[in-house]
Formats: C-alpha cells, structure tokens, sequence
C-alpha cells in the first residue's frame, strides 16, 4: 500500500510502526493493543487526555520499556528496543517534556555523551556534526556555553540535536511546547517543518488541540489506553481548528456534542465570570516583595497586587519565571528579602506557615507527592499533616489517633477519596484521589485566601473538571483565590484577572476580557505594553 | 623550640606525613571518583581494610611488594564489588550496606589474623625506596619527599591524571553526568548501573592499594582494625576537595602532617600526650567544616539510587 | 527506613486492617527468621574454614548466654547499654539523621560519670548522685552532637562526616580526660577514680543484674511511645520522611533538626552513665567498648520498632556474652560476632528486596 505524504512523496513503508503493542502497570492498562504508523516526511500527531498513554507508547519506542505483547516494526521489520542506545543507533531521537542535558556541562559535552569511553574526548568530529545539524535545524548557539547558563527554547533545540544525533531517521517530541514561549512554539514549528522536508518521521505528543492543528499533518486520538481513531492528512488539511475539534470529541465521546462538561475541561470554554466588587476591602495586599535566588532559581522580584474576597487571581507564565518562589513566599516556606505581605490588614511579613495559616491563607502545592503529602504515611495522617499538635486532635502533645482516623473517615466519605482505608498510605492513591485529598486538607471552614500551583497538572479529565469546579466553587463563596497555572486555557477559563509573571516580575495584570489572549501572549514574551 | 626547626625533626615530619597521607591519598581519590560519580561510599572503610589485609599476606609470602598492592587492591575491589552489587543494582540503602560491609570486614579480618598471625605477629622487611637521583640531595626536603617507594609518585601521577581524566575524556563526561542527572546518561544510551559499578569498583580497587600501603610500608605489619578511620576521612577529602584531584593532595599532606606529628615530637623529645595530638586531625577537619560550611558541594544524585523510568 | 529504598518508612498505622493480621505476622516471622538462619549458616561455613566446628559454636554461646544463669545475667547487664543507644538510634534515624558519633557520646558521658560519681557520693545520697551523673552526661552527649547538628540544620553539611568526626575526636579527648585530667593519682594504671561497688546502681533482688536494666527498658518504651503517640514524634518523623512536606507543613525543620540529634546523643550519653554507674564504676585509659557500630545494624534488624528492639538487643547482647566465653574456650575470636552481625544485616536487605520483588509481581 502506498502512503502520500503532505510532501507529496510516495512511500510504501512507514519508517517505525507499532501493531498490538499492550503494556501493562500496576492497577492499570497504560497502552490497550495499539497499532499505529510513522510515515517519513510527516508530522504525526498523538492527541490524547493526560492518561491517554501517550507518554508510555513513546517510551517504549524510545528503548525505556518494553511492551508487554505487540510488536515494533522498523522499516517493515520486527525489533526489540533494549535500551535507549538501541533505540539511538536505530536512528530513533526522543525528545522528552523536561530537558535531560547535564546543566553543569557545555553543549558539545551534552552532545557528546555516549562517546566510546575508553577515548579522550575529541571535539573536532562533534563540532562537524553539531554544525551540520545547527544548517539543518535553522539555529544558532554557542557550542561551549554551560548547558544551565541557556533558555528553556535554546535547551530545547539542543536536546533535538542530541536526538538526531546518530542518525534522522525518527524524531519524537514529548509535549514540546509546554515550556516555551509563544516566540519559542514559533521557532519550534519552523524546525519542524525543515526536518520534514528532510524526510524525519516525526511524532508529537500532545493533549493541546490547537497545537495538534497547527503542527500536524495526521492526528491520532487515544483515549485511556486505547486507539480511538485518526485525522487523515488529506481530509485535516482542509480542516479548520474547530472541525478538528469537533471531530476529536466525536472519536472520543461518540457524538459532536461540545456542551458537556468533560469536553469543555479538554477544550477549555471560556467562561464569564461575575464582576467582583472592587470596593471591598482587599484580603491579601502585596507590595514590592522580592526573594533571594540560589544557583539556578528564578526569584520574585518588586511583584505587588491585591487580592480581594472572591476574586480569582491567576498568575499566567512560562514555567521557571519564578511562580514556584511566588507562591513559596506567600505561604510562608520562603523568607521574605524585600517588600511586605499583608492579611486581612495584618503584617504577616515575618511570620512563619503555621501563623499565616491561622489567619486563613492555604497553599496547594504542585507537587503533590514531594512536597504536599508524606507517601509513605496513611491518608488520615496526612489530611491533619498541618495541624500536628493542636486541638482537638492533640491533646497536650498526644495524639488523639482515634480522632484522627474518625476525621479522616469524615473527610474520605465528604470529598469521595477512593482509597481502601485511611490508614492506606497515600502514595498508593491515584493523583487524582491526592488532588481531592489535598483539597479536603486545605479548603477548610476558616480559609481565607487560597494559592493553587498548578492545580490540574498530570490529572485526567474527570479529576481536572473537578478540580475546577472546586476552585469557582470555592471563589464563589467568598475564598481570595490566586491560581498559578502554565495552561493559558485554565486560567482564561477560570480568572477574573491574570498577571503575567516574567522573570521574576509581575509585569501586567489583565483583566479576562476578549481580547486578554493576545495581551497576556504579548507579556509571557516580556513586551511591557505601553 | 629550636628543637622544632632542626633538620632531623622536620625530614622525619614531613617524611613521616608522606607516609601517613599516602593511603589518606589514595582513599579520596578513589571515592572522589564514586561521589562524582553519585555513590556515596560509605563502606570504603572496610575495603581499605581488607585491602590492607590482603596486601600483607601478599606482600608477606611472595617477598614482593608490587603483589602486595595488587593484591590489596583486588581485595578492595572483592567488597566493592558487594557495595556495586546490593547498592547499585540492586537498590539497597548505601549507608547501611556500607556500615554492615565495614563491620563485617572488621570481623573478618581480625578473626583470618586471629587464625593466622596472632601468635607470631610477623613483620615485613622494611619497604623498598626508590630515591630519585638529583632530588633525593636536597637538604631537608630531599630526604622527605624524593625517597619513597615508588608506590607514592605513583600516586602523585595520578592525581594529576585524574584531573586531565575528569576534565578532557568520555569517561570524565560519563562520571559528571551519573552524579548530576543521571536520566541525562540514560538518555544518551550510556548505562547508569555500570558506570556507577565502574567507579565504585575503581574505588574499591585504591583504597584496597591504599590500605595495603598502610599495611606494608606504613606499619610493616597488619594489624586489625589498623585503618582506624582512615576511609572516612578519604571521605571527607573527597567532599572537601570539590571534584579537584589535586585538592586531594593537599587535604591528604596536612592530614599527613597532623598524623605524623606524634612520633615526630617524640623523636624530637617534646613530650606532649598522644591522645592531644591524635586529636588534631579531626579538630582540623571540623575546623575546615565550619569554615567552608557553605561551599561543601556534592553532586545533586548523591546517595540516590537509579531506576530508569521513575517519576 | 527500609533497607530497600532511601525514602520508604513504615506507615504509622497502630495494626493492620483485618483478616491479614495472621498471614501478616507468619510473613512477618518469615522475613525475620530467614536472614537469621542465612546469616547463621554462612557464618557456620567460615567457622568451618577456619577448622572450628559451629554446633559447638553456637550451643556453646547459646548455653552460656541464654541457658545459663551467670551468663543469662551478663546477658541481661550487657543489654543495658545497648538498648539505651538503640533508643538514641531510633530517634535519629527515624529524622533522617545518621547520628554515627555514638562511640564517642558514649565515651564521653562515661568519662564525665566516672569523674563525677566519686566526687558527689561524698555530699549526697547514692539516689541523687545517680541523678545528677545521668543528667550532666545527657548534657554531654547532647552538648557533643550540637556542632554537627547546628552544622546539618543551618548549612545542610553532611552529618555522617561530622558525627563521625566528633566522634573520633570525642574518644580521644575523653583519653586525654582520663589521663591528665580526672587520673586517680593513687593507681598504677590510669583511670578515674574508683567508685565503690555499694555506691553504684543497686542490684535487683538476688541478682547481680543492675538497676540499669529497669531504666533502660523504660527508655525503650517511652521513646516507642513518644514515637507512636506524641506530636514531636510525629513531627521528626516528617521531617525524616519527606523534608519539603515538613517545610510545607510548617514545621520548623531546623530546630527539629538539632533537637532530634540532642536528644538522640543525650540518650547515648545515658547508656554511658549508666554503664558507669552500673557496671565498672570507673574508665580506664583506653578503654572503648565501641558499641556505636554494632547498634546501627541491630536498629535496622528490628526496623526501628521499641519492641523489636528488645528482642534483638536481647540476641546481640546473648552473642556477644556467649561469644566472649567462647573466645576463652573454644577459641573463636570475639570478632566472630561482628561478621555474624554483617551476614545478618545483609541477609536482611536482601530478603526485603526479594520480598518487595516478590509482592510487585503477586499484583500484576
């Protein structure tokens, strides 16, 4: 069977296939029997929910795991993918979601990992190829610069060099653009399309649908494990972006139908949210805060705003422009260098968590596992994971374990945490049952004002709905909410205002009007407007 | 106090120093190697130990020194290979494994010398010095520095290797990326597992020869539990040193002074207690400790074992 | 902390749900008794090389330190020590902190009892005498660890390194101690001076097993407790599990940091007093019975439960005392229990491992 590609070669193999591939983990079927194909020459897109299994199809090709049944093919024939070195000398280039280079070395060191090891190192022949790929690619940096010292893109467009390194023959991207700026998803694109002239298999995995419209000449939808359906490059060229998404829910849910909720999560309706009334007093007042960085940190710096009851703040911002300081600072994890934090007209600038959450402020963190819970102990200690040695679940020191387990018990049933037991330890639970217990934690009776990082990172789309729903739910009555997110969809969705947090500064505020997209895509880059 | 500043007292501190700092040498070079690398090495203790004890057997029915060292540092390499195996591929906490290796080698070895030597306690013929031509004739200095066994350039090259080693070559590239990120390593096609193994069994195999220099040319003799810490210091070097071989070198050298200081007062007749003295080293190191408390850098994946595919 | 991984520890949980209770303790037998048995028939092979036989070995160390009652009763006195020091361990380990400076906390408090219990007799009865030397060598293991705590809590160094720094500096300065400072100028050999058996920790019943016993079982269980029931066991316990959830928790993990390791070196401290105050009365130059190498393992064998403790000191205490006699009669070296004590410890990681491997792949 001859396949046309979007460059209107004619090739009858595809370059990498995969036919009933099935991986198995503990308590879940990550990849259901998937046949795919990779033609040269093309971008093929992999769209799916976090969960879909996307990420595990890649890492088998990738040489990480293996497949439980099924089989990979390369040009028609059957491998078995070791290793990540056989998958490299096979001429398969992985690119993942968070950058795999050696910050302390310099780009052609990166570059030259995987060298023959009893050799001293040899720059010359590295410097030809990294030449040669930087023509390919259309990119310029500087070979001897210390891999830490460059931006998120620059890092990027290193880590597609490593990739194509030994070979172009496929080139795999992970969820490429979620740390880039939207000049930087430009430039990514024009690599793209120059390799694909060149004749790389390309797959992108994504769960964006504009970014699967934009990039794509085939898209193929997979829904929780399982291969769903495609988008022909004949019929998706001639498509528009809402056809596109039209048609993906139809492969997924059955029917066109964009107005239920679990659709909206994954398409991200933007919604109108009430006005807030400006003339109450603000809950939270921030001026001129700034934080100390170490090696390698994005600080906050001179970031100021108010905060008032039932206003959803969201912080908008490419990963690493100091959002995780931000919201550090305002729990009270953080010292404060410069500047002042003010609750409920308070100064809290000097108190430590345990005050700051006796006046009502709360901190969800995006990590949920490092840092938000203790993975090893029960679900029930970890719900009272802040209020250790106060009453009424200690008395005098003791623990009152009774109680907890009964609060527990409570909290479970309330905020339907599926989990065996609360004495279960909570690593075992699904990040979605962590979120909902983190929630339960944080968004008790006496909060204030509430700081979520990232609150639908890494959830399938029942959970992100929920989550969701939780936070205007909780805004609605009265809560003083800041989100930070880098999903621009989320906060558009659920903001009444977004900041724009750009190396380290809050460098506007806008209101989520019509036209705040453009404006807020026009700060994440750090063009101050007039 | 002029007593101090003889020639006879300072050839024989600072020769003295040579000796003492030569297995300290060693020792941290080797577990620089396993902490660039991102294993922590706890159990280096025990493989300087039982390389001291091999070394000596060696050394001791063969007449020969070089099978001596060789010998010590396949003896290292014999627990290092355990610490490579229990700890690097298979996971186990390093620390404990470290400790229960040490003490069991501890064990071990006291209980072979029990068996073997305990009733005769025999001693080695004095070390071959190999004195370099030329140098060997400086006054004070000569004496001290320029007529060792040879063993002690050797390892002076090699701190120097080291440092072209970690700098300018695939292997130096491959130890820098286990420490720092080692999905990176993984990533590239390079086996995490078998570098780490790599380093840790080189580093098995230095402080095996260390302790066998210890045994043989230090003391003449084995005695149990003769390292008496010296490991753990190479583990302080190697953290003090920053990922610089020759900082090694100058750790060990006053290291070397410190320890060399008790029989050279004796000698020089000053009488202060051995306890006192035996104290300055660690004071020293704690001193240094709290000095460069902030700078003490270790790499990012020290101590965490790897598997590939975790989040 | 188990052996099998860095940062797994075992879930708080007073008992476990339901009908699992019975295969839970016979899989807990299993994973116990098995190390024990490897450890011992490896052990019996090198006993076996180096031509002694190890059923004389062992019935000989079981009979003299289990089943006869002089040895059952230095059994009983040697746990004393051990089970105080474990009780420090406990505390550190389970913070995250690797308090490896025992030997030289141990020496220490030992030196400072020794010099002091002589001295206050003269003014005041036995009972507040004990009090006051168990209380200052507290002080003084606590005082001895705060350098490398301080150093761990402000700047994150290392406290391996430090401890075990501190604690060879810790043995010699306590030599120095014994030798200048409190020498009893009327012996021979140097020491301090000499407390008068009646004026040591009083014998219980007919036995010549000393009060030490009942305080340190005391210790087990209220650290056990404070472990299990308390707010501040609860906190370290974070601290030691997951460092960033502690700071997100709002615990102040610094000052958590250094009281874990006071606490955990003061206990340390105690086992020196007592050991003092029960058994020798005096130290002698030189004198390290170096025990703080051989609780580490024994604290991971009972996987930091008080009560596994126990029965693990309870061996040890009975190898080591069996193990003593032997070395007189049969002729195997007293270093034969340190090996023993490896082969156990490594039997046991390895056990875990293939028990963690073995449940993986039961899920699947």
């Amino acid at each position: 069977m001859v396949h046309e590609t979007p460059m209107g070669r004619r090739e009858a193999v595809p370059a990498i296939a995969v036919a009933g591939i099935t991986k198995r983990y503990p308590g879940v079927v990550a990849n259901d029997n998937v046949s795919l194909e990779f033609y040269p020459g093309e971008i093929h897109v992999l769209l799916g929910e976090n969960g879909a299994g996307k990420s595990t199809l890649i890492a088998m090709l990738a040489g990480m795991q293996q497949p439980d049944s099924g089989e990979i093919l390369l040009q028609g024939r059957a491998v078995r993918l070791g290793s990540p070195r056989t998958s490299l000398d096979h001429g398969i280039g992985t690119v993942f979601q968070h950058v795999l280079l050696v910050p302390s070395l310099t780009v052609i060191e990166n570059l030259m990992l995987g060298g023959p090891w009893w050799q001293r190192l040899r720059k010359a022949p590295a410097l030809a190829r990294f030449q040669e790929l930087s023509a390919l690619l259309g990119v310029s940096i500087d070979p001897d610069a210390q891999v830490g010292r460059l931006s998120l893109g620059q890092q990027q467009q290193v880590e597609i060099m490593r990739a194509l390194w030994r070979g172009e023959q496929v080139l795999i991207l992970d969820e490429p653009t979620s740390m880039l700026t939207p000049q930087g998803v430009r430039d990514l694109g024009e690599v793209l399309k120059r390799l694909r002239e060149k004749g790389v298999a390309i797959i992108l995995i994504t769960h964006k649908m504009q970014e699967a419209h934009s990039f794509g000449d085939r898209i193929s939808v997979l829904r929780l494990g399982r291969f769903v359906g495609a988008i022909e490059p004949a019929q998706l060229s001639r498509m528009s972006q809402a056809e596109v998404t039209d048609k993906v829910i139809q492969l997924m849910f059955g029917s066109s139908d964009r107005g239920s909720a679990e659709v909206a999560a994954l398409i991200g309706d933007h919604r109108n949210t009430a006005p807030i009334d400006m003339t109450q007093a603000p809950r939270l007042i921030v001026r001129h805060l700034s934080t100390s960085a170490e090696r390698g940190e994005c600080p906050v710096r001179d970031v100021s705003f108010d905060l008032r009851p039932g206003e959803i703040l969201g912080i908008a911002g490419i990963d690493g422009n100091g959002q995780k300081h931000l919201a550090e600072v305002l729990a009270g994890q953080r010292p404060v260098a410069e500047g002042e934090i003010v609750i409920n007209g308070e100064d809290v600038t000097d108190r430590g968590v345990e005050a700051r959450r006796r006046l009502g402020l709360r901190y969800i963190t995006d990590e949920r596992l490092g840092e938000g819970t203790v993975g090893s102990f029960s679900v029930a200690t970890n719900l009272v994971l802040k209020e250790i040695g106060r009453p009424p679940l200690w008395h005098k020191g003791l623990t009152l374990w009774d109680k907890v387990h009964l609060h527990a018990r409570e909290q479970i049933r309330q905020h339907d945490i599926r989990t065996p037991s609360e004495r279960t330890p909570i690593g075992k639970l699904s990040g979605g049952n962590i979120q909902k217990a983190l929630l339960a934690r944080e968004l008790t009776e006496n909060a204030g004002i509430v700081i979520f990082n990232k609150p639908t990172y890494g959830l399938d789309l029942y959970n992100i709905r929920l989550a969701r729903e939780r936070i205007r739910e909780s805004a609605g009555r009265g809560l003083a909410t800041i989100v930070i997110s880098t999903e621009l969809d989320e906060l558009l969705e659920l903001a009444d205002r977004i900041g724009v947090m750009f190396q380290g500064r809050l460098i506007g505020i806008v209101d989520n009007a019509p036209n705040a997209e453009r404006q807020i895509g026009l700060l994440m880059t750090g063009v101050t407007p007039a | 106090m002029d007593v101090l500043l003889t020639q006879s007292f300072l050839t024989s501190l600072i020769f003295g120093a040579v000796t003492a700092g030569m297995p300290l040498l060693l020792a941290g070079l080797g577990e620089q190697i396993s902490e660039k690398a991102g294993v922590l090495n706890i159990g280096i203790e025990g493989m300087m130990l039982f390389g001291a004890y091999c070394g000596f057997v060696a050394a001791y029915y063969s007449d020969s020194f070089w099978l001596g060292y060789l010998c010590g540092g396949l003896g290292g390499m014999v627990v290092a290979g355990l610490v490579a195996l229990l700890c690097i591929r298979l996971g186990l906490n390093q620390i404990v494994i470290g400790i229960s290796l040490t003490i069991g080698f501890e064990g071990l070895t006291a209980l072979l010398h029990y068996v073997q030597f305990s009733k005769t306690y025999p001693r080695l013929s004095p070390a071959p010095i190999l004195a370099i031509p030329g140098l060997a004739d400086v006054p004070v200095l000569g004496r001290a520095l320029f007529a060792h066994n040879p063993l002690v350039y050797l390892a002076v090259i090699l701190t120097f290797f080291l440092g072209w080693l970690f700098r300018k070559s695939y292997v130096g590239l491959n130890l820098e990326s286990a420490g720092s990120k080692p999905a990176a390593l993984d990533a590239a096609g390079v086996s995490v597992l078998a570098t780490r193994s790599a380093a840790v069994l080189t580093t098995g195999f230095l402080a095996g020869v260390g302790g066998a220099y210890m045994a043989n040319v230090g003391a003449g003799l084995f005695v149990p539990f003769m390292t008496n810490g010296a490991g753990f210091i190479g583990i302080v070097l190697a953290m003090l040193a920053r990922g610089r071989p020759v900082w090694v070198l100058f750790g060990a050298a006053l290291f070397g002074i410190s320890l060399a200081m008790t029989t050279a007062l004796q000698v020089a007749g000053i009488n202060i207690p051995t306890d006192v003295v035996q104290m300055l080293p660690f004071a020293m190191v704690m001193l240094v400790l709290v000095i460069f408390a902030r700078h003490s850098v270790l790499p990012p994946a020290l101590g965490l074992p790897y598997v590939r595919g975790e989040r | 902390m188990s052996l099998a991984s860095e940062t797994q520890l075992e879930t708080l949980a007073p008992h476990r749900p339901g009908g699992k209770f019975a295969r839970s303790i016979g899989g807990a037998v299993l994973r116990i008794l098995l190390p024990v048995l490897l450890a011992l028939v490896v052990g019996g092979i090198i006993l076996l090389a180096l031509g002694k036989s190890p059923f004389a070995y062992y019935s000989y160390v079981l009979e003299r330190g289990l089943f006869n009652w002089i040895g059952f009763q230095a059994t009983l006195t040697r746990m004393v020590p051990l089970l105080l020091m474990a009780a420090g361990l406990i505390v550190a380990f389970r913070a995250g902190i690797w308090n490896l400076g025992g030997d030289g906390q141990f020496l220490l408090a030992a030196v400072v009892t020794a010099a002091l219990a002589p001295a206050l007799i003269q003014v005041m009865p036995r009972s507040l005498m004990i009090v006051c030397c168990i209380v200052a060598s507290v002080a003084v293991g606590a005082i001895w660890a705060l350098l490398p705590a301080l150093l761990k809590a402000r700047y994150g160094v290392n406290e391996i390194i430090t401890s075990l720094m501190m604690s060879f500096l810790g043995i010699s300065f306590a030599n120095v101690l014994v030798k200048l400072v409190f020498r009893d100028p009327t012996t021979t050999v140097p020491q301090t001076p000499d407390l008068p058996v009646e004026d040591r920790l009083p014998r219980l019943f007919d036995t010549t097993v000393h009060a030490g016993i009942l305080i340190a079982l005391a210790v087990i269980v209220l650290v056990h407790l404070m472990m299990t029931r308390t707010a501040f066991g609860l906190k370290l316990q974070i601290v030691g599990a997951n460092p960033r959830a502690a700071v997100h928790a709002g615990l102040n993990v610094a000052w958590l940091t250094v009281a874990t390791f006071a606490l955990s070196a003061g206990l340390i401290g105690m086992a020196g007093s007592v050991e003092i105050l029960g058994v020798w009365g005096t130290v002698r130059a030189d004198w390290n019975p170096a025990y703080g190498m051989i609780v580490v393992p024994l604290v991971f064998l009972a996987r930091f439960n008080g009560i596994g403790v126990i029965g693990f000191t309870l061996f040890f205490a009975v190898l080591m005392i069996g193990g003593e006699s032997a070395a007189r009669r049969i002729g195997v070296p007293q270093h034969y229990v340190l090996v023993l004590v490896a082969l156990l410890l490594l039997f046991l990681a390895l056990v875990e491992y293939l028990d963690q491997r073995w449940r993986k792949r039961v899920k699947d």
